[in-house]
């Protein structure tokens, strides 16, 4: 189908500056990488929680911030194809909006996909027990995410001109998503109004699916943490794809 | 099919600014049209509708016989644009960039790798097809934005100000390059332009538009004939008008500060008579209507030479982004 060719096409230029730009992967993995080691070992050497030393504790958590942190800055690149005036380029040719969100979509998770391998690999030499069906599954879960914080990052992109205001935005969503998802400490210590507010975080049931498959410690039934991700990526690529269809040029 | 474009009442509104004026314009197939008006007139904004990038506000068009508000993606696939700004991906090669183009253009699978080395040919960029964009000068951009722009072999093209902001060679190169695609390829060209010389050379027909209407419509050679008579540009300090109104021979007369413009019949053998009335002249010429006196004609003021501002898509993007 011709409309998939263009599809192809729309992923495989991304893939191809994701990969031309090595500052870029470098850059996005030392954050997690740092927190996992001076963190996570420095904090770590005198912490343990659920009686699992502190930096295997939050080797999930760094997972997921990864995921958050990239998926949703992902989105600043629909506002630099707008400077570049590249976005006209792919506006004007024939195909749906639908079509071109999805290969925006499918780049962005491609990225994460080459960065949670990365980590995932980091992970075994920390001690995580990685098997391969420990990989995939792990890469099931950051994948669903990734499709609905990319689709996020995407929408706030599309409405912005600026990538100062697009980082500015960002970073008021970023924060929160990250520290109340249960990556770096047990929810359950928190306040009670902060607790149940955690429940409506979908980070948080991406961080409890990925402890569960790395470390077998976990509050909720997979099944449900796989649902809950399920609908809100859902959601948010619908939403998505509206916003890409009223997007101005 | 007679026409590949036709537009009915097409309307555009920003705001409290009309940009587009209830345009009726009918484009034959295979001539080049030229659409000729100052920054702001509403050019690039009337191409941004016909090529469905931009919600006219009232009235629609068809292109190829497809309506771009009921069959978009239709007249999309059937189309070619070339941006003012040059919008190609400067991390990729031209190569990738023209591979990129035919494919989501739906180009055939075993015609792409000729095309491309046909375009790029046809661009003088081959042995620079490897090279990422970025490394590329103002001029190679242009050319390789213009081949891409018929890589799909679309029957309509539209080109936004091809020529601007290049120098006067590569323009000419341009121009021929132009030239060589309609006569080769067959196929309609709608342009903008506010540069008379490219109007002059190389449109069938144009339409003089300013204030997002049409104020004049025809060959180049048509409109310089509705002048009838030559020019005749005059210094005056405190010119005699009233005397002047009462030769016969003089068909207009435009006052612009101390400079006087008058058309007049025979000016050769008229000018001893002008000069004779019009009072203590500074310095007299004339010359053959040119476009610029058309324009100036039609429009009462000359064309306006602004580049150095962002272009008018930019503030109607602003303008339509603030609601």
């Amino acid at each position: 189908m011709s409309e998939l060719e263009g599809l192809y096409a729309l992923w495989l230029r991304e893939f191809k500056i994701f990969w031309r730009e090595k500052p870029r992967l470098i850059g996005s993995l030392v954050t997690p990488i740092l927190w996992l080691f001076l963190f996570g070992g420095g904090l770590g050497a005198n912490v343990a929680i659920e009686e699992v030393n502190y930096q295997l504790f939050i080797f999930p958590g760094i997972l997921a911030m990864m995921a958050i942190f990239n998926s949703i800055f992902f989105g600043v690149y629909i506002v630099w194809d707008r400077k570049i005036d590249f976005l006209k380029e792919v506006l004007v040719a024939p195909l749906s909006r639908a079509t071109i969100f999805l290969g925006k979509v499918l780049g962005g998770c491609t990225d994460i996909f080459v960065q949670g391998s990365i980590i995932l690999i980091i992970g075994f030499f920390i001690g995580v027990k990685i098997s391969p069906l420990v990989f995939l599954l792990s890469m099931l879960f950051i994948i669903l995410l990734a499709v609905g914080l990319v689709s996020i990052g995407l929408i706030i992109g599309s409405r912005l001109e600026s990538l100062e205001g697009f980082q500015l935005i960002v970073s008021f969503l970023i924060f929160p998503l990250f520290f109340l998802s249960g990556a770096l400490f047990p929810l359950n210590n928190l306040p009670a109004w902060l607790y149940s507010l955690t429940f409506l975080n979908p980070v948080t049931y991406g961080v409890d699916a990925l402890r569960q498959i790395t470390i077998g410690i976990g509050h909720f039934s997979i099944f449900l943490d796989f649902g809950v991700l399920l609908l809100f990526s859902g959601i948010m690529f619908l939403i998505g794809t509206y916003a890409f269809k009223t997007m101005k040029p | 099919m007679k026409y590949a474009i036709e537009t009915k009442n097409l309307t555009k509104k920003f705001e409290n600014l009309v940009a587009v004026d209830n345009l009726k314009i009918k484009v034959k197939s295979g001539e080049i049209f030229g659409l000729l008006g100052p920054n702001g007139a509403g050019k690039t904004t009337t191409l941004l509708m016909l090529t469905t990038l931009l919600k006219p506000t009232s009235g629609t068009a068809t292109v190829n016989g497809y309506d771009i508000l009921k069959y978009p993606e239709k007249v999309r696939s059937s189309i070619g644009m070339v941006f003012q700004e040059p919008s190609s991906d400067d991390l990729l090669t031209a190569r990738e960039n023209l591979y990129m183009h035919a494919m989501m253009y739906h180009v055939p699978k075993e015609l792409r790798a000729e095309r491309i080395s046909e375009a790029l040919q046809l661009a003088d960029l081959e042995d620079r097809a490897d090279d990422l964009i970025k490394k590329y000068s103002g001029g190679m951009r242009r050319r390789i934005e213009l081949v891409r722009g018929i890589l799909h072999q679309p029957k309509v093209l539209f080109l936004d100000e091809p020529t601007l902001g290049l120098d006067v060679q590569t323009r000419e190169h341009m121009w021929e390059y132009i030239e060589r695609l309609t006569e080769e390829k067959k196929i309609t060209i709608v342009m903008t332009t506010h540069y008379m010389e490219e109007a002059d050379r190389l449109c069938d027909r144009l339409a003089i538009i300013d204030f997002g209407k049409i104020s004049a419509l025809g060959s180049p050679e048509e409109l310089k004939k509705k002048i009838r008579g030559e020019i005749v540009k005059l210094k005056v300090s405190n010119p005699n008008i009233q005397a002047l109104k009462k030769l016969r021979f003089i068909k207009n007369i435009e006052q612009k500060d101390s400079e006087l413009l008058l058309t007049v019949s025979n000016a050769e053998q008229n000018l001893q008579k002008i000069l004779r009335v019009v009072g203590k002249v500074e310095s007299v010429s004339l010359h053959t209507p040119t476009l610029d006196d058309v324009f100036m004609h039609y429009t009462g003021h000359e064309i306006r030479e602004q580049e150095a501002e962002g272009g008018f898509s930019e503030r109607i993007m602003q303008a339509s982004s603030r609601r």
